[in-house]
């Protein structure tokens, strides 16, 4: 990659590299935007959805990834998690001078594949070169377009007392298979991220249980994190049952020598799922039938907590607070 | 209150020939209401025949005494030297004024109440001698009565809902008295009058043995004590409804009663307190010999009744196996309630007499908190039936409720006097007096072993001890110890104050509660707050600057750093740091605070031997499965993967006794430390004398004289110290010794050197690393040599749970409006 690519090069790339890659009619006609065509074939009462996201991740390729999947999955997930069927992506990359092409290469191939499968097209995007040194290789910004069916509801505000909290399969898989990849920690069974677009697992679903009242993919902060968002968006409390919550050993003895927990790793091909309690087996059969649910879990309830609280009975039987944390795990043993 | 109007005595001064007659009105200040304080003035003046009258009021005892001035000096004088039992008198005053009734004879009139009433109830005692006496009297109406009780014991604190402390308010209020019981508690001259937890077996609380499913059981039907006795011989364990909570109880002499509790209570290795019948019990299970185990017996007898940290003596392992394993000390803790002492009654085969008191009993009581692993005590008894489902076998309980839970307080004597480990039972809410007045600051103190402060006027009432804020109901145990507290004391924050640290749910609770009421809410670093607690207590001016070690485990500093060795400048305007330990990595950040194996690893890195760190773990831990990934940790230290540095001294002991291969993972809080310091003991008592410190174990960084303090020299010293080959113990108790004797000698000499740079002449050694008696012990030595005086914690605990003090204090005199 040269530094202040002009017109030509930037023509280029796109000629070369990203226009066989993402190609789709919209992309095809080469304008500034894309006109989305299809919008006319909506149902009635249908609402379109838009999401974005801006990924960063070292390193780039990863045991289970590499930042191209997961700038599709990351934001075809957060269109997903909508109750949406993600149709369109546009993808803006900042590219560091000096960026190996046949790296890039690899980046947009993946892309174009996890797009693909998920059954979204690229229909515009963006490249932008910084100097050396002021990037860290690739970063990409995806926003993601969906459509909605009618009738489907969903929020981190829906939460009620006494609906069922699930996860869709083991959690802190990206977080941690990130973490000893980049600092080349071996450990005995290797970690490999969880990156998947989820849509078709959560069309599944909703299909089955339209009652589902909250959808959300635990991202950074993993699944402490995001519970504890739903928490205070639903103005409730959250009741874990530690030994309900699915973690791989592995991921769990990494954690354990990290001195990490895995509920605040992040998860890039999961979703947490609140429902009524009444479709408890409902939830689950659905999820367990697709493959991506295979391992998920009723992990807890909702209840009544004025301090919104999560919390998680232990295998001790005793209960903690599971926080919000501001910022980094912080050190607190005095 | 009611008043109770009392003939004019025979000496009345209207009978007597004419003398010069004064009239004083007398100011009593200090503990002096709900402790027998009007009774015991009526009956002075009834002796010496004064007119008058005396009342409560919101600054305490007010009184108007009438009569010959002979007598009414006389008066005075035995009010300045004597009082009841539980008062506590800070100030007599006494000025001339006009009678405000001229009424003939003495009267207890009512009470003066109003708004900013500071009437205060008193923390809860034990039994008193006319009690035991009582409940143990053949024929006495009270005679093996549980709840046998008056103005100068029983308790207070525990079952008060709000003030002004009188029946109506505790959880007394359901029980009306019988008349026998009301003529006692409307007679100024009884011992019970006004005493609020005042009842006898025809009309007070009963007591009710349950199985483990609630129900009662047929063996406890017609003597609960004699069932619950008969079960504890047997093995079982029994929850015993105390004042301020519920305790689990076992036989502490059954091996098997004392695992089964441990495996039920998933607590593995941290010691349990008993309790033992007096202090003729407790020298069969401790050491009680020479002049310290005098004192730690005079301890033992205190009305307060804490739990007591004794040196173990040779037998004590094998009579109490399991109860309090690998450490020096044992706690123990004599009778308090009366459902105690009739206990240890049964247990004796219930001989008459009084003798048995003071005769060695064989029954010993594990006595440990009941609650679920890491909870709040249990208090209610449905709620005890539930939460302690599992856990108890069976429930010797009553139907007195318990309004505020309070632990049980853990005292030890470290040399310099008596130190607080713990303060709840039979301390709160006694206040710490204060030196300056201010505004009124409440305090949300720090995460573990959490307590809160209300600092108003001239004292600072510290709450029993809340817990470790890690779950939902410790959080609402904190809350609810707020509200009781701001409500029994009458106070209204002016200022909040909390620690640095923006996720202990203490920040975001004080942030909340300023927040609501519009005040403002401040943070205070952790260690500033552990020195100015020192200060708070010692009465240290505000504007009087301090040398303050801060010898600490791990707590976020003013620059946001894990501080915990700190060497400050303290004062009323605020904190400065001067200098730090060296710091180590915490591979794993609170991990390494459990598992001191890695922090062994972390100093050899930082010894430059990084590359020794796997095959010094495989020698110093063989075979243990803990330790396969010291490679990883390596990495880790290498790599700098979740390995945040700190300065904490309680590390370092960490440090050394994974270098050593002590332990490669602690069982509770602070277990390597304190081996550590056991081992050092037990090496100088043998030795008869501590080891001279290691020449050259520390060096100080720069040239200013306060630079870092950095024992790299000592920790080469322990990772190379020869424990595999020959003799492991004395090996290791030596290197213990030798520890604790550098530590102290770097330290002081690094404080020495500031304090002469800076102009400084006293030091306040603060934090938890404080409870460690030879490290004090040896730095207060070294430091005094330097010509320095020496600041200690002696009415909070140095540890965190005195944290919310120096809060309040720090934030009351911080900020100038
Ligand atoms: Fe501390
Ligand atoms: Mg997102
Ligand atoms: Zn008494
Ligand atoms: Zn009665």
């Amino acid at each position: 990659m040269t530094h202040g690519a002009g017109g030509r090069a930037s023509a280029q790339l796109i000629a070369e590299l990203f226009a066989p890659a993402f190609d789709n009619p919209a992309l095809r006609r080469g304008d500034d935007g894309a006109v989305l065509c299809e919008l006319a074939g909506l149902p009635l009462g249908a609402r379109l959805v838009m999401a974005t996201d801006a990924h960063v991740v070292s390193p780039l390729f990863f045991p289970g990834g590499d930042i191209g999947a997961l700038a599709v999955h990351g934001t075809v997930n957060d269109v997903a998690v909508m109750g949406a069927e993600p149709r369109w992506l546009s993808a803006s990359f900042i590219l560091e001078e000096g960026f190996p092409f046949a790296e890039l290469k690899c980046i947009v191939d993946s892309m174009a594949a996890a797009a693909r499968s998920a059954g979204v097209h690229i229909v515009t995007g963006d490249t932008k070169v910084v100097e050396q040194g002021k990037g860290d290789g690739v970063f990409i910004s995806t926003t993601g377009v969906g459509v909605r069916r009618p009738g489907v509801e969903l929020s981190g505000a829906n939460a009620r007392v006494g609906d069922s909290v699930f996860v869709s399969g083991p959690v802190g898989d990206h977080g941690v298979a990130i973490l000893s990849c980049r600092e080349e920690l071996a450990f005995d069974s290797p970690i490999v991220s969880d990156s998947a677009a989820l849509h078709g697992l959560i069309a599944d679903l909703l299909a089955a249980v339209p009652q589902v009242r909250v959808l959300r993919d635990p991202t950074r902060g993993g699944l402490a994190t995001t519970l504890n968002e739903i928490a205070a968006q639903s103005g409730v409390g959250i009741a874990l049952d530690e030994s309900a919550i699915p973690v791989r050993p592995a991921v769990a003895a990494a954690c354990e020598f990290l001195g990490l927990d895995p509920l605040y790793a992040a998860c890039e091909g999961r979703v947490i799922v609140i429902a009524p309690a009444e479709a408890d087996a409902l939830v689950l059969a659905a999820l367990r039938a697709h493959p991506q649910g295979r391992e998920a879990a009723r992990i807890g309830s909702i209840i009544e907590d004025p301090h919104h609280f999560v919390q998680m009975t232990t295998a001790f039987g005793g209960t903690r607070i599971v926080d919000w944390l501001t910022g980094e795990q912080l050190p607190r043993i005095c | 209150m009611s008043s109770a109007a009392v003939p004019a005595s025979p000496l009345s001064p209207s009978s007597l020939p004419a003398v010069t007659i004064l009239c004083r009105r007398i100011r009593v200040r200090g503990l002096v209401q709900g402790v027998g304080y009007r009774p015991f003035v009526y009956r002075l003046a009834f002796e010496l025949g004064l007119a008058g009258w005396v009342r409560n009021d919101a600054e305490g005892v007010d009184i108007e005494a009438r009569g010959a001035a002979p007598l009414v000096e006389r008066f005075v004088a035995r009010l300045r030297a004597e009082a009841p039992e539980l008062a506590r008198v800070e100030a007599v005053e006494v000025r001339e004024a006009a009678p405000e009734r001229g009424l003939p004879g003495f009267l207890i009139v009512e009470s003066r109440g109003g708004q900013g009433t500071s009437t205060r109830i008193g923390p809860d005692s034990a039994l008193c001698h006319d009690c035991l006496v009582d409940l143990f009297t053949p024929g006495n109406r009270r005679q093996g009565y549980a709840f046998t009780h008056c103005t100068h014991c029983g308790p207070r604190y525990s079952i008060t809902r709000e003030l002004p402390y009188d029946r109506a308010r505790t959880s007394l209020a359901p029980f009306a008295q019988c008349p026998a019981c009301l003529a006692e508690y409307t007679d100024p001259r009884d011992r019970r009058f006004h005493a609020e937890a005042n009842c006898c077996p025809a009309c007070g609380p009963q007591l009710a043995l349950l199985g483990a499913d609630g129900t009662p059981l047929a063996d406890g039907i017609d003597d609960p004590v004699a069932g619950a006795v008969r079960l504890l011989r047997a093995g079982g364990i029994v929850a015993i409804k105390g004042y301020g909570g519920f305790h689990l109880a076992c036989d502490a002499r059954n091996p098997a009663a004392v695992a089964e509790l441990r495996r039920r209570k998933h607590r593995e290795e941290k010691p349990f307190a008993v309790m033992v019948a007096n202090v003729a019990s407790a020298a069969a299970v401790a050491d009680l010999s020479g002049p310290l185990g005098a004192e730690a017996a005079g301890l033992l007898e205190l009305p307060e009744r804490s739990v007591v940290l004794l040196r173990k003596g040779a037998g004590t392992d094998s009579a109490l196996p399991g109860v309090a394993p690998g450490l020096a000390w044992i706690g123990a803790m004599l009778p308090y309630a009366p459902l105690h002492y009739l206990l240890f009654h049964a247990a004796a085969g219930r001989p008459a007499g009084l003798d048995w008191l003071g005769a060695a009993q064989s029954l010993v009581l594990v006595m440990t908190s009941a609650n679920p692993h890491g909870e709040p005590l249990v208090t209610g008894n449905a709620e005890a039936v539930q939460r302690l489902a599992g856990i108890a076998d069976a429930f010797l309980l009553h139907d007195r409720d318990i309004v505020i839970r309070s632990d049980d307080s853990v005292i030890r004597l470290d040399g310099g006097g008596v130190q607080f480990v713990r303060r709840g039972r039979g301390q709160t809410p006694r206040p710490i007096k204060l030196k300056d007045d201010g505004p009124t600051v409440l305090a949300f103190g720090g995460y573990l072993k959490n307590t809160v402060c209300v600092m108003k006027g001239r004292e600072a009432i510290l709450s029993q001890h809340v817990g470790d804020l890690d779950s939902p109901s410790t959080v609402a145990f904190l809350e609810e110890t707020v509200d009781h507290l701001l409500h029994v004391l009458d106070a209204t924050p002016d200022r909040v104050a909390h620690d640095r640290h923006p996720d202990f749910p203490s920040t975001r609770l004080a942030q909340a509660f300023a927040a609501a009421r519009g005040i403002p809410a401040l943070a205070v670093g952790h260690h500033h707050a552990h020195i100015a607690a020192v200060l708070a207590e010692s009465g240290t001016p505000a504007d009087h600057p301090v040398l303050g070690l801060a010898l600490d485990g791990v707590g976020l500093g003013d620059d946001g750093g894990l501080w915990g060795g700190e060497l400050l400048e303290v004062s009323g305007a605020g904190c400065t740091r001067l200098a730090g330990l060296t710091p180590l990595l915490l591979p794993g950040g609170d991990k390494a605070a459990r598992e001191p194996w890695r922090l062994a690893a972390s100093a050899l890195y930082r010894l430059g031997r990084g590359n020794e760190i796997a095959a010094f773990v495989a020698r110093r831990y063989p075979g243990q499965e803990k330790v396969e990934g010291a490679a990883v940790i390596a990495r880790m230290l290498g790599q700098g993967v979740n390995c945040p540095p700190t300065s904490s001294l309680g590390r370092l002991f960490d440090a050394a006794a994974g270098l050593l291969g002590l332990r490669a993972v602690q069982r509770f809080e602070a277990q390597a430390a304190m081996e550590l310091e056991g081992r050092a003991d037990r090496q100088r008592r043998q030795a008869g004398h501590a080891a001279a410190p290691l020449a050259g174990g520390w060096r100080i960084d720069a040239a200013d004289a306060t630079g870092a303090l950095d024992f790299a020299p000592l920790l080469a010293a322990l990772a190379d110290w020869p424990v595999e080959a020959g003799e492991r113990e004395g090996a290791l108790d030596a290197a213990a010794d030798l520890f604790h004797a550098t530590v102290a000698a770097g330290l002081a000499d690094w404080a020495a050197q500031a304090a002469k740079a800076r102009g400084l002449g006293s030091v306040a050694l603060g934090g938890g690393c404080c409870l460690n008696a030879l490290l004090v012990a040896d730095l207060r030595a070294h430091l005094n040599n330097h010509g320095l005086a020496v600041l200690e914690a002696r009415q909070a605990p140095p540890n965190d749970g005195g944290l919310a003090l120096g809060q309040a204090w720090a934030v009351r005199h911080h900020i100038h409006d």
